[in-house]
């Protein structure tokens, strides 16, 4: 009898000891697969915040410009700049032929002119002088120099020629080739040369969807909370719409992006491919999670705060008002942050709406098109460009850092404004 | 005098019935206990009186209750102005997550009974010193209300009921989450009250009932045993089940 029970407490400890094994094999596995996705995307990406320069001497030749004796700021702003490019970057090798000159042009981005140009622009006494600037060097030399690309494929299946590797590496032994944070990246709108893509233009979409998605998401979702939690009669006809913004939470995005193609665009004819349509479509997204959140937290909310304030005299509307509403904005508040937070990943709606367009300007309203961060990792990476591949996660680790970001200042709202009930 | 006139009152939560024809009537500045068993109505009875059951969906009120001769139910009854003269503290202290000061003056303030901020503060002053609190709270006025100590919360609610000087103050169970030096506190609050306002108070303190009525109300399963002057109640009460209850053989 004694012996059975003490088996079977062994046996009830043993099953715990098992549990707790099998719990802490799950919390390994996902922080497993957390480090290494995390591992993945840093190891890939954190190289696109690095950008090589050639260092070239420029002979900034006054005859070459077109350019008359004492220019004025207008003068110089319309001078010919491509032919002293060009002959700057043909004399890397006096002795290269005119297919030569054509390859040793393309080891630097297309900017290259504008890049001297400027040069010039700010230090205008460098007329008839020979100065070294800073030229972008192609997406190619870029991923050759940080050591992305394989140097050991034949010549035709590569998109660097000998020729210019032998250059490269001439003017990598002279100490002419510099990395250099890469501000560009953040300056930059999108383009097709992975060396001039940026996300300033994906990074402003987002922030104009996102502000639209707040104005139209909160103010609706708050006061549809407040109503359904507060005022609305409790019976069948609200137990429906309770259940409709439950389905609404769920259903999938590329719905709601169907519905802004299908009747913000074809209807109302807003603005194509712009953060305006854009943050419409995705504060439809946001509104139940909001109003779900909204509603919890006045639920969470004592009854007998609201039985004080209406025994005092207070009406309905003072009482939640005053009080209810008050006590209820941090949990309905860190709840939009996080419907945001969701609105700001979201693709797929995005893209029905034509914001995955490619745009080489930066929104300066939210009339402008744009695409969004997350789109932009989409576009990037569908490019073939063996430069976009740091590009993707360099643009993802800014998306995650955007996310987290929110999600803190979520949990700070949450912890600091949430009241204490006696 | 009679202050409030109760009349074949009955109270339905959805079809179960709460409340059977209850007639009381109450008189004005004196303390009238309600007693009896959990769940026999008493605290209902209390909430019909400014209303409050009005905020429970399924809740039903029949009948007539008449203050100042005036019947409440009626859809004449606003009732903002009802619950702005009968006062109601509640069985756990409910101070709003605000400043002492700012508990006080919400209800002066919604009403608009103070002109002026020394108005005001006047008026939170002779509050919280009528409610015995305003020698411990007088340096932290400012301080949240929910970090007073429970028999100070309760106090605060007291003075928070009379900031808009009611005709009536209605007490569910005010001490039953108290200790006994704060109970004793609150008690003595009440017999001072009195002097000014009409108290109702549901006990279920059978030694309160007796120390602060004048008369008491005995509930039993919804219905109104028995009522009279709490002397009588307590000393020769007409019906056996109040004194059964009150000699502790039930309840």
């Amino acid at each position: 009898m004694n012996k059975s029970k003490e088996q079977l407490l062994n046996k009830r400890y043993k099953a715990e000891q098992r549990f707790r094994l099998y719990g802490l094999g799950a919390i390994f596995m996902a922080l497993l697969f957390l480090t290494i996705f995390i591992f993945k995307i840093f190891s890939t990406g954190y190289s696109a915040f690095q950008k090589t320069w050639l260092i070239v001497p420029v002979t900034f030749d006054a005859e070459l410009m077109m350019l008359e004796q004492n220019p004025s700021n207008e003068d110089l702003q319309d001078a010919d700049y491509y032919d002293i490019a060009l002959k700057s970057m043909a004399d890397l090798d006096p002795n290269a032929n005119e297919d030569q000159e054509n390859e040793l042009k393309r080891m630097v981005s297309y900017f290259f002119e504008k890049e001297i140009k400027n040069e010039l622009l700010n230090n205008p006494g460098l007329i008839g002088k020979t100065k070294e600037v800073y030229l972008t060097a192609s997406d190619d030399l870029d991923q050759v120099f940080k050591g992305n690309y394989p140097r050991d494929l034949p010549e035709d299946q590569r998109r660097v020629s000998d020729y210019q590797l032998k250059i490269f590496d001439q003017l990598v032994a002279k100490g002419k080739v510099e990395s250099k944070f890469n501000i560009s990246f953040f300056t930059y709108a999108d383009s097709r040369e992975p060396e001039l893509a940026g996300i300033a233009s994906s990074f402003m979409g987002s922030i104009f969807s996102i502000l639209v998605c707040l104005m139209i998401a909160f103010p609706v979702a708050v006061l549809a909370a407040i109503y359904l939690e507060e005022f609305a009669p409790k019976n069948r006809f609200t137990d429906f719409i309770e259940v409709n913004i439950n389905n609404l939470a769920a259903v999938p995005s590329i719905v709601f992006g169907l519905l802004g193609l299908g009747v913000l665009l074809a209807i109302f004819h807003l603005p194509r491919s712009t953060p305006l349509v854009g943050g419409i479509t995705l504060s439809l997204m946001t509104l139940p999670t909001i109003i779900i959140a909204a509603r919890a937290s006045l639920k969470a909310v004592p009854p007998s705060i609201r039985e004080a304030a209406l025994a005092m005299g207070a009406s309905r509307m003072q009482t939640t008002m005053h009080h209810t509403v008050p006590l209820s904005m941090p949990g309905t508040l860190s709840g939009t942050i996080i419907g945001l937070a969701q609105a700001l990943g979201e693709t797929a709606p995005l893209i029905l709406i034509g914001m995955v367009a490619f745009v080489n300007t930066i929104p300066g309203s939210p009339m402008d098109p744009a695409a969004s961060l997350p789109v932009q990792i989409y576009i990037w990476a569908e490019s073939a460009e063996r430069g976009f591949v740091e590009k993707v996660s360099a643009c993802i680790m800014v998306l995650l850092g955007f996310l987290i970001i929110m999600n803190l200042f979520a949990q700070i709202i949450r912890h600091k404004f949430e009241k204490k009930w006696s | 005098m009679i202050k409030i006139k109760a009349k074949n009152v009955d109270v339905f939560y959805g079809k179960k019935q709460a409340l059977y024809n209850i007639g009381l009537d109450i008189e004005e500045n004196q303390v009238t206990a309600l007693i009896g068993p959990s769940g026999c109505g008493k605290s209902t009875f209390l909430r019909c009186l400014n209303r409050m059951n009005d905020v429970i969906d399924i809740c039903r009120v029949k009948g007539e209750i008449l203050i100042n001769d005036f019947n409440i139910n009626d859809k004449s009854c606003d009732v903002v102005r009802l619950r702005e003269k009968i006062g109601m503290v509640f069985q756990k202290p409910n101070p709003f997550p605000k400043t002492v000061y700012e508990n006080i003056s919400y209800g002066p303030t919604i009403h608009g009974m103070a002109q002026s901020k020394q108005e005001m503060d006047e008026i939170v002053e002779t509050s919280l010193k009528k409610a015995a609190l305003w020698e411990e709270v007088k340096d932290r006025l400012h301080e949240p209300g929910t970090g007073l100590s429970g028999g100070q919360q309760q106090r605060l609610c007291i003075a928070r009921a009379i900031s808009v000087r009611p005709e009536v103050i209605l007490m569910d169970e005010p001490c039953s989450a108290l200790d006994p030096i704060a109970t004793a506190q609150i008690e003595e609050l009440i017999d001072e009250l009195k002097k000014e306002h009409t108290i109702i108070i549901v006990t279920h303190s059978m030694a309160q009932a007796a120390r602060v009525s004048q008369n008491t109300g005995f509930f039993h399963l919804g219905q109104l045993i028995e009522h009279g002057s709490t002397d009588k109640i307590f000393k020769n009460p007409d019906n056996t089940k109040t004194q059964d209850y009150i000699t502790g053989r039930f309840g």
